[in-house]
């Protein structure tokens, strides 16, 4: 055991020491392509120091576990615990690039469960869904063949903002991801509750041991722990320990966490009630439809199969539902005042929004159905902390509802997460090589949002398996940049959830462009394969044609113009390109198809692409020169070993959170809340001076050598700072 | 150990991303969104010439020098003392050469081409093309700057109110304020100045910000700060009714299109109003100087006596007793006034009187204001006439446009002309306002003050009442808000999708809220959820 890690630590010291002594060979070595797919490599290889996969190290340690029995397969690259929308997509990003992945879950039937709302998408959720997607994950896939209805929501408010939300069939949507999982290469499940994690010499993760006696072995490791450590259910005032209805909590891991220097603190989320489909009469009810024609998360046309869609209704709060609630308000928990975890705004429980918007006489709800062939029906916007015996009744003040039945009841539940500030951008802890944390376990709410994290870690831990450099996601490049950057930098007290006001500069994260933002870093992290990488040049080839053939196509005159003048209330010059026409307000493609100007081969997504680059570009070149004025300076990376407390003209309170958040950038730090601009500069000032020093002295050492070397050559040189910078 | 791998880490970090978003893997990029842009594109503004000395040298320096890409720009010659001949704004920054070209034109060719440190003359132009101050522009080209970025220095005349005007024309052509320390800051962090100069430029910068904070503590109970507040409060709840409709769209009920429009209306004028005082911050600083003329003895001395509670001047009942310019200094709603006592104005074979009369004239002539004094005795005289004649030809002869206030003092002895006078001599409109006052008495010295900031545009002013002034950095916050309105009215006339209304009013927001710089995101989110209803 001991020798392993002592020659580990070597050939990673080695590596540094290479780093260091050469730092432009690591670039270079970084773009060797033959180091990008990692699938092939299992020997040393000879140019770099770096560790390779573990497939042929079975016989390097565990020896404690006796191996007599042939315990080789307890060894692996990656170990993800957990199996929900975080988990799956974790390890498969990982077994996907080779490293050799172990997923373990208390269930192994409820891998990728919706356990609240069985659907995918809306405003920014959807960004990060096409994001996953573009980068080579599955929640889109998922999601794009299993839906019950489809709709395009903010059609109309602009390109950044436009969002796809779709209703999955909640069994289907599980099972084709547990087929996925199940047959990916590399990839293991196993049902197991992890309960403590196992430490290597240099606060370095080395496995996980389970409930049942079990260690696991492997120097990656992602926590993807949901609501289910220390989780506890609450329907009224009556509680048990669950992470979902029905399934047991997992207990220990909390405490070992802890042990191990995590904070950790809790969170409330809760679901309403599920009503049998078949008890409802929609015949009065609003009825919301899907969209005719269908949009699609995944850039992958493979899994464009439309499907008959299904209908949501929507019916409203009477004042007899307002009158129950108010009447029994001290029966709910947090006017009752037994639970004092607060749930997140976004998603508050039918009192709070009668206690708070009083003036209201009625709120929406939602009756969407969970799946083909379940009777299920999901009231969106009802949920209660309620106890059972009134959820009925409640229930049933609703129009349409009046008879209905009650498949499951309303819950509320609680649960551990650590405060994400003890990770960095690339998910791994700050205080344990190896360790990652993804999903709800950093604070965040949603399958998205879980997702997104889940594929940064998978990727991040099989790279940190294999020695190589973690990927960080800049908060200006992608929703999930954003969501990361929040995460770790920001003092976050509920449940996170993805917004489109969160990102400053929206207008350059569209679902849109999710994959020419982020399929060539997909490809070059191994998870976008040949096909699709094919496919992806040849749409981009195809919009820059038809930007082009735009730009330099004129028209005189005729009904084309037209209809542009008439449309737009602008004249049209003779001799416009079609390019200048698309620009003017109202104008749209189909106007160009219309008048046989269009090009018909061209799918309407590439359309559409081509339609927002141009009649947006102003806006969108206005917002990446702001863009840019920042990013020079915001992208400047802080050393992690900074002292902050030393630094006298930081205020004391930038002291404080700059030493507790440690920021890996200037602007990550002028994120940090209680962070002034001229605390910013003040930190500015330190990194210069403390950089000049070290030039300094390194200059001093090397004029040492040189005398020591020619004894008799005075040096001329001035020990002082007269250097300038490389 | 852990922590050389810590930082190693980082290293690692920055390089994979360089590898990732560097020019190689770019050129198959569709849009090249903001990396390719980001790292490629030359931001030049199509003024600048093609022939730009630091378009070759651009690539080599772009990650060495350049830490900010922001331009800034201040006034570098000391202000407040007495008026100097030269006075500098200096540019520094990537854009300083496009920004300068904007508003510099040379004298001998339309358009600028800037070659390092050479001296080039000309004219600075405001954005409506009118020529500001004939300067000096002086490009020292990165690295060869005092701040090793680019950098353009416009030598003009000395006055404040030039420079001021300079600078805001430079602000308004895209530069940023430059903040205490800045273009030493830069020069630091660029490399240029040493390391033991380091320590003092933070302790400047610290001291500098504490100041600001205090000043900016001071601003919190002022009205300024307050109207920026409640502007900012605007943008936010407009943004937060934008932005709910936006997260959350079918649970909320459509926008009210004309409130908002009228709202952002509202606004611009808020804004507008506020620039104005920008005029009055001006005041606030160089004073305004107000010459009291008039025949001999109608009570010149008496007036600035009483005006400045003060006994100044000597009053005699002579005739011609001020032989010099006397001064005395008095503040109308806090802006600082000169006033200044001349010999009175007539014809005379006394050398003293007589250059005492000439300094009269010369005195008529610099000053902002002049004020006329008749006696209410004597009436309007022909030698008042004749001294109005003088006047005017003076201001003829210089082409400015000095208002005249037309006292007409000693009412005390003949109240009744002040129902007659109008008869009498109302055809003189040169007089832009007349009032009548009793020097012995100070009878009228408030209606002369009245008069005075009517004339000058500060008569809104509630005496003591808006206590607050727009400076330069508060005036370069309304010029962007100003302009992310106009841009705002204009896309939602254009009927462009809602979404891009929050580019511009996100914007406006973010300039007003430079001054205590809070997080928008977080606070739109809270306003949405404290609003609105939200949540299915």
């Amino acid at each position: 055991m001991a020798t392993v890690s002592f020659t580990l630590h070597l050939c990673r010291f080695g590596r540094n020491l290479c780093k260091t002594l050469f730092p432009t060979t690591s670039s270079i070595t970084l773009l060797n392509p033959r180091r990008r797919r990692i699938r092939r490599s299992i020997s040393f290889s000879s140019s770099t120091f770096s560790r390779r996969f573990s497939t042929v190290e079975t016989s390097s340690s565990s020896r404690d576990l006796g191996y007599e029995f042939g315990i080789v397969d307890e060894k692996y690259d990656v170990i993800v615990v957990g199996g929900g929308h975080a988990g799956c997509e974790a390890a498969l990003a990982s077994a996907r690039l080779g490293a050799k992945t172990l997923l373990l879950t208390l269930n192994i039937d409820r891998i990728a469960w919706q356990p609240c709302n069985p659907a995918v998408g809306a405003p920014a959720k959807s960004q990060l869904v096409h994001e996953v997607d573009a980068l080579g994950g599955e929640i889109g896939k998922i999601a794009d063949r299993c839906y019950l209805q489809k709709r395009v929501l903010n059609a109309s408010k602009g390109p950044a903002v436009r969002a796809l939300r779709a209703q999955t069939d909640k069994r289907e949507y599980a099972m084709l991801m547990r087929n996925v999982v199940e047959s990916t290469p590399n990839l293991s499940i196993r049902e197991a509750m992890v309960t403590d994690i196992i430490l290597g010499k240099n606060d370095n993760v080395e496995g996980v041991s389970t409930f049942f006696g079990m260690k696991f072995y492997a120097p990656s490791v992602i926590l993807t722990t949901g609501t289910f450590m220390s989780g506890k259910i609450w329907v009224g005032r009556t509680s048990m320990p669950a992470g979902r209805a029905g399934e047991s909590a997992s207990h220990g891991l909390t405490e070992n966490l802890q042990q191990l220097g995590f904070e950790t603190d809790r969170l409330k989320t809760g679901t309403p009630a599920r009503v049998d489909i078949r008890t409802v009469d929609f015949s009065g009810l609003e009825p919301q439809h899907g969209d005719e024609e269908v949009s699609w998360f995944s850039f992958d046309p493979d899994v464009h199969i439309e499907r008959e869609q299904m209908c949501c209704y929507l019916t409203r709060t009477t004042s007899t539902t307002h009158q129950i609630i108010r009447d029994n308000l001290h029966e709910t928990p947090t006017y009752g005042g037994w639970v004092e975890a607060k749930g997140p705004r976004y998603c508050p429980s039918i009192e709070d929004k009668i206690v708070r918007f009083q003036d209201k006489e009625s709120h929406q709800v939602f009756l969407e159905p969970e799946g083909r062939d379940v009777p299920e029906l999901y009231v969106q916007g009802f949920s209660t902390g309620l106890p059972e015996r009134l959820q009925l009744p409640l229930l049933r003040t609703l129009p349409g509802l009046e008879n209905c039945s009650m498949l499951r009841p309303a819950y509320a539940v609680e649960y551990d997460y650590l405060p994400a500030h003890q990770c960095s951008r690339s998910l791994m802890t700050k205080k344990i090589q190896g360790l990652f944390f993804s999903g709800q376990i950093n604070g965040t709410t949603g399958y998205e949002e879980a997702a997104a994290q889940g594929i940064v870690s998978g990727v991040n831990a099989a790279r940190h398996a294999d020695g190589k450099s973690l990927i960080v996601l800049e908060r200006e490049s992608s929703y999930i940049g954003t969501l990361i950057d929040d995460l770790v930098t920001k003092d976050l007290r509920e449940p996170y959830r993805m917004l489109t006001s969160r990102s400053e500069h929206r207008l350059l994260l569209r679902s849109d462009n999710a994959d020419s933002r982020l399929t060539p870093l997909g490809r070059e992290i191994g998870l976008i394969d040949d096909r699709r990488w094919k496919l992806y040049l040849e749409k981009q080839a195809r919009i820059s044609e038809e930007k082009k053939r735009l730009k330099s196509v004129k028209i005189a005159g005729g009904d084309l113009a037209a209809d542009v003048t008439r449309m737009s209330g602008q004249p049209v010059k003779n001799s416009s390109t079609l390019e200048s026409l698309l620009k003017k307000p109202h104008i749209q493609y189909g106007l160009l198809d219309k008048h046989g100007f269009g090009d018909k081969n061209l799918s309407r997504m590439e359309r559409e692409c081509v339609e927002i680059d141009i009649k947006y570009e102003g806006f969108i070149v206005r917002q990446q020169s702001q863009l840019q004025q920042m990013v020079t300076q915001q992208h400047k990376p802080l050393p992690e070993d900074l002292d902050y407390y030393a630094m006298i003209n930081l205020s004391l309170e930038a002291r404080e959170k700059l030493s507790k958040v440690r920021p890996q950038t200037i602007g990550q730090a002028s994120r940090v809340g209680g962070v002034s601009p001229a605390d910013i500069t003040a930190l500015l000032i330190e990194l210069e001076a403390k950089r000049r020093k070290a030039q300094g002295q390194r200059m001093y050492k090397m004029m040492n050598a040189i005398q020591a070397n020619t004894q008799d050559e005075e040096p001329k040189v001035s020990l002082t700072e007269t250097t300038r910078p490389g | 150990m852990a922590m050389v791998m810590a930082s190693f880490r980082i290293v690692l970090h920055t390089n994979t991303y360089n590898r990732f978003f560097h020019p190689p893997t770019l050129s198959t990029w569709r849009r090249c969104l903001l990396f390719s842009r980001a790292f490629s594109t030359n931001y030049n503004y199509s003024v600048v010439v093609k022939k730009d000395e630091r378009l070759g040298k651009r690539t080599e320096n772009e990650n060495s020098n350049v830490v900010n890409s922001t331009t800034i720009a201040a006034i570098v010659t000391s202000l407040g003392g007495p008026p100097a001949a030269v006075g500098i704004v200096r540019l520094s920054g990537p854009h300083a050469v496009s920004i300068a070209g904007r508003v510099f034109r040379p004298a001998v060719r339309n358009t600028w081409q800037p070659t390092s440190h050479v001296v080039e003359y000309g004219v600075v132009l405001d954005s409506d093309g009118n020529v500001i101050d004939e300067v000096l522009a002086v490009p020292m080209l990165a690295p060869r700057s005092y701040t090793r970025e680019d950098v353009v220095e416009l030598q003009c005349h000395g006055n404040e109110v030039c420079l001021r005007r300079v600078l805001r024309t430079c602000l308004e052509a895209g530069a940023t304020l430059a903040q205490p320390g800045e273009f030493t800051l830069r020069a630091f962090l660029n490399g240029r100045l040493d390391l033991s100069q380091a320590e003092n430029v933070a302790r400047l910068i610290s001291a500098k910000s504490m100041a600001a904070a205090d000043a900016a503590l001071e601003g919190i109970q002022g009205g300024f700060s307050s109207l920026v507040r409640s502007l900012r409060n605007q943008c936010i709840d407009m943004l937060t009714e934008i932005e709910a409709r936006l997260d959350f769209e079918d649970e909320m009920p459509p926008l009210d299109l004309n409130g908002i429009m009228d709202k952002i209306q509202h606004m611009s004028q808020d804004v507008e109003n506020a620039l104005e005082t920008a005029n009055y911050d001006k005041l606030l600083q160089s004073g305004l100087q107000l010459a009291i003329v008039g025949r001999p003895n109608v009570g010149k001395s008496s007036l600035l006596n009483a005006w400045s509670k003060s006994e100044r001047a000597i009053v005699t009942e002579i005739a011609g007793t001020t032989r010099d310019v006397i001064e005395a200094s008095i503040s109308i709603n806090g802006i600082p006034i000169t006033l200044l006592d001349t010999a009175g104005i007539r014809d005379t074979d006394d050398i003293v009187e007589k250059i005492g009369v000439e300094r009269s004239e010369a005195v008529a002539r610099g000053a902002d204001l002049i004020i006329m004094t008749v006696s209410a005795v004597e009436g309007w005289t022909s030698e008042d006439t004749k001294l109005l004649e003088r006047i005017q030809s003076a201001k003829e002869s210089t082409g400015s446009s000095t208002p005249v206030i037309l006292v007409v003092n000693k009412i005390d002895c003949k109240p009744s002309a002040e129902t007659e006078w109008d008869k009498g001599c109302h055809s003189h409109k040169i007089f832009s306002k007349q009032v009548f006052t009793c020097a012995v008495t100070s009878q009228g010295i408030q209606d002369l003050e009245r008069a005075v900031l009517e004339i000058v545009g500060m008569d809104g002013i509630a005496a003591g009442g808006r206590r607050w002034t727009v400076n330069q950095r508060q005036c370069e916050q309304l010029v962007r808000t100003k302009e992310a309105l106009v841009r705002l009215q204009s896309s939602i006339k254009e009927e462009l999708p809602m979404d891009f209304w929050t580019i511009d009013l996100r914007d406006a927001a973010l300039s007003l809220g430079q001054i205590n710089g809070e997080d928008i995101s977080e606070e739109v989110l809270s306003n949405i959820f404290s609003k609105f209803c939200i949540g299915k």
